[in-house]
Parts: structure tokens; C-alpha cells; sequence
């Protein structure tokens, strides 16, 4: 059975809906011994920022019910690393649309790093990462207040010459404001949602499993949630929206569409079983094949 | 890939062996280890490869979670999806004519596979393992019956000399280390003994094969992964 598995967004047209998400996925590279990974959508590729960081001290890893912590805290190799060495190096394998995930600690370090990617030819969308809650200043804090949320995304719209896409935090009491604030600031597009902030305690020693103490609960536990905002956003917002959290199947991947979602990003599943996205991308015909779907853009969000 | 266990058995209370069998190509050096699904939790186990050849794995492992709990329950004919052949694994070209490998506790298991390629390379590798007590002494017969000779050191006395693995390491002729253990011992042994080395560290991982970032270290030679670009790191680019 042929299925139309294409999906467009801002009018960047993707093969498929399933892009792996932001930190799950490296530069790609780490997934090529396991399949081709040209099959993708796109790629979230690891979050940068101006400078490279280590990140926070380890253990960043913590096992949950459903799902697992992480205290990464953004390492990467900064911007112009990424230029240099990991975008050549992704081109060689990966034809299709990237994604640029892009992360800061002010508003000169987002623009600096969008200035930079933006001219990247291949770079097709920018994934602007204000909900990252594994630092200290920045990241989510910018994700957490509309006025900042729209601060930011001013800001990267007045120098990005690709589509914007607002990376958005769930540990926030109202999510729908921040993203109405995103699209008023001009925001193109958005994703949702990143980490929900988290923490484990070994009860042998008494002291937290990570080394930063909490860190941002991801996998399969968190897709409830993840598919509840998505939904309560598009219900609000005009501009297409991402969905991602706990992504693990084809039928995760339709249930989300139906909340409203134009494509998903797939990120823990990734970390668990290497070919998770490529079995999804797989399965994605026969599960629409049992609901009589042909083409995934006529899939409407749910009332 | 699919792996069927053929046997789990307990050498002490807290130390089992678990043999799989399965395609292994994936394993091409001692020191690699695998990543194995476990029922009814999230992120795999990374567990350190003791032997192997083309079709089988041995695993021996020590109970520390409950992930390792729940492996004790395993019966033979169970199968396991398993990533294999992960991890960079020891030099065997890069160690000397008389290596000493150098255990502490449950970081023996990957120096039984490394003394084998040795020995399989021709060079003369000893073994020099800590222990807490006599009772928790495992491997040694297979590492004797290979021609290695052990040297043994606990902690109360009760077998070999008495104190750290260090002990054991008095007196005895080499020219190059292998150490596996948890990183106290890994920085005593670099100390005690000022000849090339090459040291397997441990960490708490999420993926096991290089792209989350949930296992850096930092090295003179820039930030490592644990998982991919380690486990095993060489002398010169350790930084404690």
C-alpha cells in the first residue's frame, strides 16, 4: 500500500512527518552504522550555541517509570564547529531539509548563532530552544514569561532568513500565552514540548540521582502531557506547531497529528532502540492503512 | 539484535554469569561492552563483555539496581534484544610483552577476554584483582585455568595479601597496565604504576553508543564519551 506520507511546514516540504528531536541525535552520525538516515524527515541536530560547553557534571542520566531524566545541560561544539566540521560531515549522508537547533543565554547569543546558520544552505527550518531546563541562565527562563518568549523570537526574526520555529518549555502555568506571544513576535512555526523538569533520589546514598540535581523527563510517560498542550495550542494559534514528547510508535506519531500537530520529532525512543525512527517511518503506511488515511495532510485535528 | 540466554548462573551472592547466544560480530576488542533491553525498564543496561566468540556472549555482572535484580530472575531460553559491540575496547597492540591487568571488584569480567587476546597475541598478561573478602573472589579459576597467573589482594585479609589492589601489585614484573574498576582504584593504580596504562572507566549512560551526551568526561585531548570514544582511555589523556 502506497501511502502520501509528505508533509509541508512553512513551505518547506518534508518526505516524511519524523524529525528526531533536538539532544537525541547528535549530528546523525552515531546512527549510521544502523540504517540510512536519509530516510528521515529532517534532523533536529544537536542544540548550539555561540561558544562550545561542556555542560554539567555527571551522572546527567537518570531511569524513570516510562522514561528517563537528563542534566545534559547543552553540551555542543559551538557554532562554528558545527559549520565547519559536523554540517559538511551530516551533508555526505542526509539530503533532505535540517533542522538548526539553536540555544543561548542572552539575546546576543541567539542572534549571533542565527546569524550564523541561517546562511547555511541546507538549513531549512530553526528550532529556537527557549525551554532547555538544564541551565542555570537563559534557556528556559526565556521560555517561562511571554515577554520573553517574545523578546527572543523578535530578535532571531529581524536576522533569520529561514522559518523560525519557538521551542517551548512545559513547566510553565500557562503554556497557550507563551505561544500566542511567539506568534505575535512573528514566530513562523512552533515546537512542543521539551522536558519536563524532574529529579530521582538514591535511596542507598540519600543524595539526588544526578549530579545537577534535576533534569528534564522525557520518554513515553511525558506523551499524555505532550499530546494535551499541543492540542490546547493549536486551538489557539494559527502558526503550524511540532509535536514531540514521548513519541515511541506510528500510531504516537497520528494520535499527535490529530491533536493537531504537522509533524513530530521523535527523542527519547532514539536513545533506546537506535532505529526507532526508521521502524515508525516504516509503520507509518500499514497504521494508516487500518484508519483509512491516504495522505497524512488530510489527518485534522480532533474537536 | 536478538540474543537467547543459555545460561544465568550466581559464582557468588552478588556476582552472576550470563551466557547469550546470538550473531556477535559486533564485538571486535576486549573491553566493549553491550547495551541489553530489559523488561519493564526504559533505558538499557550497559554490562561489559568477560568472553566472546562469533556466536556468544558471556556477561558477568554484579547486582547493583534494579535492573541487575531483575537479570538474576532471567531463565535460559529467554531472549534479549541486544546492542553489541560498543564501546572502543583495549588496545591489545598498544600493550607491552608483560601487561598486568590490573581489577577491582566487578571491573575483573572485561580483563578475562583482554588476558585471552593477549595471550592470543602472544604476550604474557598477570591479573592483580582487590577484593572485600575471600567469599566474594570470582573468576580466578578461569583466568588459572587459562595460564594467568592472579594475584589477589582483600581488604580484611581473608585471601591474598590485605589491603587495595595496589597491594597486589608489590613486586610483581611489567611492563604495561590494563585497569577496569571503579574510578578511586583506576586513579591508585595510574599512581602506583608510572608505565603506559590503559584505564576503563565507568558511568551512568543513557544511550550506551555516543549520542545523547549523558556520559562526557573531560580529557587533555578535549571531551570524551564515555560510551563511544571510551570506555577505555590511555594514560597520557586522562585528567583526574
Amino acid at each position: 500500500m502506497v501511502k502520501d506520507l509528505h508533509v509541508t511546514l512553512s513551505g518547506v516540504e518534508l518526505q516524511n512527518p519524523v524529525i528526531p528531536a533536538s539532544g537525541t541525535f547528535g549530528f546523525g552520525q552515531e546512527f549510521r552504522p544502523y540504517y540510512d538516515i536519509n530516510m528521515l524527515g529532517s534532523i533536529s541536530f544537536k542544540g548550539t550555541t555561540r561558544e562550545a560547553r561542556f555542560g554539567n557534571p555527571t551522572p546527567r542520566i537518570a531511569e524513570c517509570p516510562a522514561g528517563m531524566l537528563n542534566s545534559v545541560g547543552l553540551q555542543n561544539p559551538g557554532v562554528d564547529h558545527v559549520i565547519a566540521e559536523e554540517l559538511p560531515r551530516l551533508r555526505e549522508v542526509f539530503h533532505q531539509p535540517i533542522m538548526a537547533n539553536i540555544s543561548g543565554f542572552s539575546v546576543e547569543d541567539y542572534v549571533t548563532a542565527v546569524e550564523k546558520l541561517t546562511q547555511e544552505e541546507q538549513v531549512a527550518l530553526l528550532e529556537i530552544n527557549i525551554s532547555c531546563p538544564n541551565v542555570r541562565h537563559g534557556g528556559m527562563a526565556f521560555g517561562t514569561s511571554p515577554e520573553a518568549a517574545a523578546e527572543i523570537t523578535g530578535a532571531v526574526k529581524r536576522v533569520a532568513t529561514k522559518p523560525v520555529y519557538m521551542k517551548l518549555s512545559p513547566n510553565v502555568t500557562d503554556i497557550v500565552s507563551i505561544a500566542k506571544a511567539c506568534e505575535d513576535a512573528g514566530a513562523d512555526g512552533l515546537s512542543l514540548i521539551n522536558t519536563l523538569l524532574g529529579m530521582r533520589i538514591d535511596l542507598k546514598r540519600r543524595k539526588p540521582v544526578l549530579a545537577n540535581i534535576m533534569g528534564g523527563y522525557s520518554g513515553p510517560g511525558i506523551f499524555p502531557v505532550a499530546l494535551r498542550m499541543v492540542y490546547q495550542v493549536t486551538g489557539a494559534v494559527k502558526i503550524p506547531v511540532i509535536g514531540m514528547g514521548g513519541i515511541s510508535s506510528a500510531r504516537d506519531v497520528l494520535e499527535m497529528m490529530m491533536a493537531g500537530a504537522k509533524a513530530v520529532e521523535v527523542g527519547a525512543a532514539n536513545l533506546v532502540d537506535p532505529c526507532a525512527c526508521k521502524t515508525i517511518i516504516e509503520t507509518l503506511p500499514q497504521e494508516m492503512e487500518k484508519l483509512g488515511i491516504e495522505r497524512l495532510t488530510d489527518i485534522t485535528r480532533v474537536e | 539484535m536478538q540474543f537467547t540466554i543459555e545460561e544465568n548462573r550466581a559464582l557468588t551472592p552478588w556476582v552472576w554469569s550470563m551466557t547469550l547466544k546470538g550473531e556477535n560480530s559486533g564485538i571486535t576488542r576486549p573491553g566493549q561492552f553491550v547495551q541489553l533491553q530489559l523488561p519493564g525498564f526504559y533505558l538499557r543496561r550497559p554490562i561489559s563483555v568477560c568472553q566472546w566468540d562469533a556466536t556468544h556472549l558471556r556477561l558477568v555482572y554484579k547486582v547493583v539496581g534494579q535492573g541487575t535484580e531483575a537479570m538474576t530472575g532471567m531463565q535460559a531460553g529467554t531472549t534479549l534484544d541486544v546492542l553489541t559491540g560498543l564501546g572502543n575496547g583495549f588496545d591489545v597492540e598498544a600493550c607491552g610483552e608483560s601487561p598486568l591487568l590490573v581489577g577491582g571488584g566487578v571491573g575483573l569480567p572485561p580483563l578475562v577476554g583482554l588476558a585471552a587476546a593477549l595471550q592470543q597475541a602472544g604476550k604474557k598478561p598477570q591479573v592483580a584483582v582487590g577484593f572485600g573478602t575471600a567469599e566474594e573472589i570470582f573468576l580466578k579459576d578461569d583466568l588459572e585455568r587459562m595460564g594467568v597467573p592472579v594475584h589477589i589482594a582483600t581488604m580484611n585479609g581473608s585471601a591474598g595479601v590485605q589491603g587495595l589492589v595496589t597491594s597486589a601489585m608489590e613486586g610483581i614484573a611489567f611492563d604495561s597496565v590494563c585497569a577496569c574498576g571503579p574510578e578511586p582504584m583506576l586513579k591508585a593504580v595510574y599512581n602506583f604504576a608510572d608505565v603506559p596504562g590503559q584505564f576503563s572507566f565507568e558511568e551512568r549512560m543513557g544511550c550506551g553508543f555516543g549520542a545523547c551526551m549523558g556520559c562526557s568526561c573531560k580529557t587533555k585531548y578535549g571531551t570524551k564519551r564515555i560510551c563511544k570514544d571510551g570506555p577505555v582511555l590511555c594514560r597520557e589523556e586522562i585528567l583526574w
